[in-house]
């Protein structure tokens, strides 16, 4: 019995209007030797179409770029290599650079410091030394001062307590024992006055 | 019909009857199928190798994966020696991979489901390397079947065994793309005549089987094609570097 359906497919709708031999002849359709050498003839066909194909035009190229990607490759890698020693050898300078910038600016340091020291103790001494003159000076004044001070004092006393004892007794008192008076007190209290 | 699930294995003629002699080479669902993956596999293979850009596209990146995964295929069985065979070893695993993927796809057939087809690849593979054999080492070819170190009273058993197994080659290697194509397809149209005949109710099981079932079969798909074509390096590594 032959029966006749419409296969409907996605691709090949009107490929499948086929004829089926029915499931009652059984066994293996695959063993059915009706189309053996239409399969065989087939195969060959599309098998050698494919073959040479592939073969000819289309596995060339791609073996072609395979290699080509794989000597780009080999090559970005070289140039990377080269490219990395020479920023090496740059780094390597730059640290050398680094360097003897950094010892010259130490030395640089070194001699202004050492020049400032230097500068720093030319003056020091020099103001010390104005410092003692003038230290010395004034001790000078102020020994000439108190050595004038007593005389003065002395002679102050000495005329305020005549005046005192003219105006208090009305005569006038010889001055050489006033004097002789005060001196004595001032001997006396020398200490109490003046302070050692 | 759909109770028989041998059906998807009928070849039918697609247009007119074509006879050269008494030969019919009739245009059939197979020979569609055929044409379809071979189309499939130079269209890919075409898209694929058109740029020549460094960094690849996807396609281009599947082109040059496969040709990569095939070339070391070779190269792990056959040696460097097999370099000239490449580009057929290559043909023979795409076509066998497409017509195989090809059936998965619900309506399709199979190719690679007919024995007549795996045996034609399988015979031509076997008469190839046998060729290649007597022109590479002469009549030392036949020292394939004296293994060495091997007493000499057992050796005529060996000899015989070993001639048995050289000439089974294509009967093994074809039977086995076949049987498990065959197997797989009939298993999943029964799976699904379960899902059918049970209805709504108990259909859900087989229904999953079956979603298991396509997961394996295309996991299958992919293991002979790549089975069919390592054994092809294999009997052709036998013929370029005599072991024995």
């Amino acid at each position: 019995m032959i029966k006749k359906i419409f296969f409907q497919s996605i691709f090949f709708n009107f490929f499948f209007l086929r004829e089926v031999f029915a499931a009652e002849s059984g066994g293996m359709p695959q063993l059915n030797p009706e189309f053996w050498v239409s399969q065989i003839f087939w195969l060959i066909i599309t098998f050698g179409i494919l073959y040479i194909v592939l073969s000819k035009f289309i596995l060339p190229k791609i073996s072609s770029n395979l290699e080509l990607r794989k000597s780009q490759i080999q090559e970005n890698i070289e140039t990377a290599e080269k490219q990395r020693e020479i920023s090496e050898v740059k780094l390597k300078e730059y640290d050398e650079i680094i360097l003897k910038s950094k010892s010259e600016a130490k030395n640089i340091f070194k001699n202004a410091r050492e020049k400032i020291i230097k500068d720093i103790n030319l003056k020091k001494e020099t103001l010390d030394k104005q410092i003692d003159e003038e230290i010395s000076n004034a001790e000078e004044e102020i020994k000439t001062l108190k050595k004038d001070a007593t005389d003065k004092i002395n002679k102050i006393a000495i005329e305020t307590s005549s005046d005192l004892l003219k105006k208090l007794i009305g005569t006038e008192i010889n001055n050489s024992s006033i004097s002789a008076i005060v001196d004595d007190l001032s001997k006396k209290n020398k200490d109490k006055y003046y302070g050692s | 019909m759909a109770a028989n699930p041998m059906n998807q294995f009928e070849v039918y003629r697609i247009g007119p009857e074509i006879k050269i002699g008494t030969f019919d080479i009739s245009f059939t669902n197979a020979s569609l199928f055929m044409i379809v993956s071979s189309f499939a596999i130079l269209f890919i293979f075409n898209l694929g190798s058109k740029k020549k850009s460094v960094i690849p596209n996807k396609i281009q990146l599947l082109a040059e994966l496969s040709y990569s995964f095939v070339a070391k295929m070779i190269s792990d069985t056959a040696g460097s020696k097999a370099r000239p065979y490449f580009a057929f070893i290559f043909s023979l695993f795409m076509f066998v991979l497409f017509c195989n993927m090809f059936g998965m796809i619900p309506y399709t057939f199979t190719v690679t489901s007919h024995i007549i087809v795996t045996f034609m690849l399988a015979a031509f593979i076997f008469i190839g390397v046998t060729i290649i054999g007597f022109i590479k080492h002469g009549f030392g070819y036949l020292k394939l079947f004296v293994p060495s170190g091997v007493p000499i009273v057992l050796l005529p058993l060996i000899v015989v065994i070993e001639i048995i197994s050289y000439l089974s080659r294509p009967i093994s290697l074809s039977v086995r793309l076949f049987a498990n194509m065959m197997a797989g397809h009939t298993m999943m149209k029964v799976f699904g005549g379960f899902v059918v005949s049970l209805g709504i109710v108990g259909g859900w099981l087989p229904l999953s089987f079956s979603v298991a079932l396509t997961g394996l079969e295309i996991l299958v798909a992919f293991l002979q094609a790549y089975v069919f074509a390592i054994l092809t390096c294999i009997y052709l590594n036998d013929a370029l570097n005599l072991h024995h």
